[in-house]
């Protein structure tokens, strides 16, 4: 990029700073497929106006074949979505809206190792690619609820037919959402706070 | 109508292993087919997180190179890692590595995110709640 005019540079809008205060943050990941509602979850609860980082990746050659040399790699970005919510003067929470294909998570260091815990954003219309999402949460540990966001050209099905066919445990929650309205994403996270709260009560295995 | 189903999966007794980068021989595996350009696998990237927050000490000195004063000038108050990417325009990597040569320098200060625990922290997660509480 070019930093000649930096006078013009986008930098936070006034009220976009944390205070000096501010100490430690914490993050929450908000996982699923393309076009089911991670943007619009994190900026229907975001403080700030959504920003973006991105990653450039080289795709190592494809298949064995060693033809093209280095001219097989080619680049890719990926991006995350991402939001704010100041907690206490002292604590401030991120949340980012993560692309559901595991091989992107390593782009960036601890995203689901550090994370609090993760909201899988499901999608009726295509709810096959939440399953890898939710086994590669399963696998790692990471501890994860259940958000159906409802379209109205989707299907519709009960809540509890739903867990029947993510195959979830018991205990976790799984909740139907509309992304775009602020206090049903914020009834999301707060459903995965006390998921969380429980676990550290119980002091369950995760 | 029913929709498809899916089978559960369980924790691995090993995390999986950090990916590196690919070599020719583990092109097959399909977790390794990227590799994050000019990443430097033993470098300084492991110790910032997204959500570490970054603080200038001090305004950019007349050695500082264009990026770094714009990263000075943004970060007078706390900003995380995740926003000075976003903000500057740059990847996470390269990001890591401009605020790398900065803590080097001692001209920002970096607070460490919390992370998850194997036991959590009951008062963080109810500090959280009160905070999306008031939401
Ligand atoms: N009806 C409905 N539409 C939604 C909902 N959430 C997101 N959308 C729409 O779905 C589209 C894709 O959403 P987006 O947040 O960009 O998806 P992303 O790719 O996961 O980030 C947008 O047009 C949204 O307005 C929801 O809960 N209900
Ligand atoms: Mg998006």
């Amino acid at each position: 990029m070019d930093f000649k005019g930096s006078d013009t540079l986008p930098g936070p809008r006034t009220g976009d700073h944390l205070p000096h205060t501010a100490q430690a943050a914490v993050k929450i990941v908000i996982v699923g497929g393309f076009g089911v509602g991670k943007t619009t979850m994190v900026g229907s609860v975001s403080e700030i106006r959504p920003l973006t980082t991105e990653e450039t990746m080289t795709q190592a050659g494809i298949g064995v074949d060693d033809n093209y040399g280095s001219e097989s790699k080619t680049a890719t970005t990926v991006a995350m979505d991402f939001g704010r919510i100041s907690i206490t003067d002292q604590l401030v929470l991120y949340l980012f809206g993560t692309p559901g294909q595991e091989r992107f998570w390593f782009l960036w260091n601890g995203l689901f190792e550090g994370a609090l815990g993760a909201v899988v954003l499901a999608d009726t219309r295509r709810l096959e690619v939440s399953f890898d999402v939710i086994g590669r949460l399963e696998e790692r540990g990471v501890p994860f609820v259940v958000a159906v966001n409802s379209f109205p050209d989707g299907p519709r099905y009960p809540i509890r037919e739903l867990r029947a066919a993510l195959d979830l445990a018991e205990e976790i929650p799984i909740v139907e959402c509309d992304a775009r309205r602020r206090a049903s994403s914020r009834d999301v996270l707060m459903t995965l706070m006390r998921f969380l709260h429980s676990l550290a009560t119980t002091g369950s295995p995760r | 109508m029913t929709p498809p189903r899916r089978q559960r999966r369980y924790p691995r007794h090993e995390p999986p292993p950090p990916p590196k980068p690919g070599k020719q021989g583990e092109a097959k595996n399909p977790e390794r087919l990227y590799v994050v350009a000019g990443a430097d696998e033993d470098g300084a990237r492991a110790a910032l997180d997204l959500v570490t927050l970054i603080v200038a000490r001090a305004d950019p000195p007349p050695s500082a190179t264009p990026e770094q004063a714009a990263l000075l000038r943004l970060c007078t108050a706390p900003l995380s890692v995740a926003e000075l990417s976003a903000y500057l325009n740059l990847p996470f990597s390269a990001m890591t590595v401009l605020i790398t040569e900065l803590l080097t320098a001692e001209l920002v200060q970096a607070r460490a995110p919390i992370v998850r625990q194997a036991v959590p922290d009951r008062s963080l997660l109810e500090a959280v709640m009160h905070g999306l509480q008031r939401l």
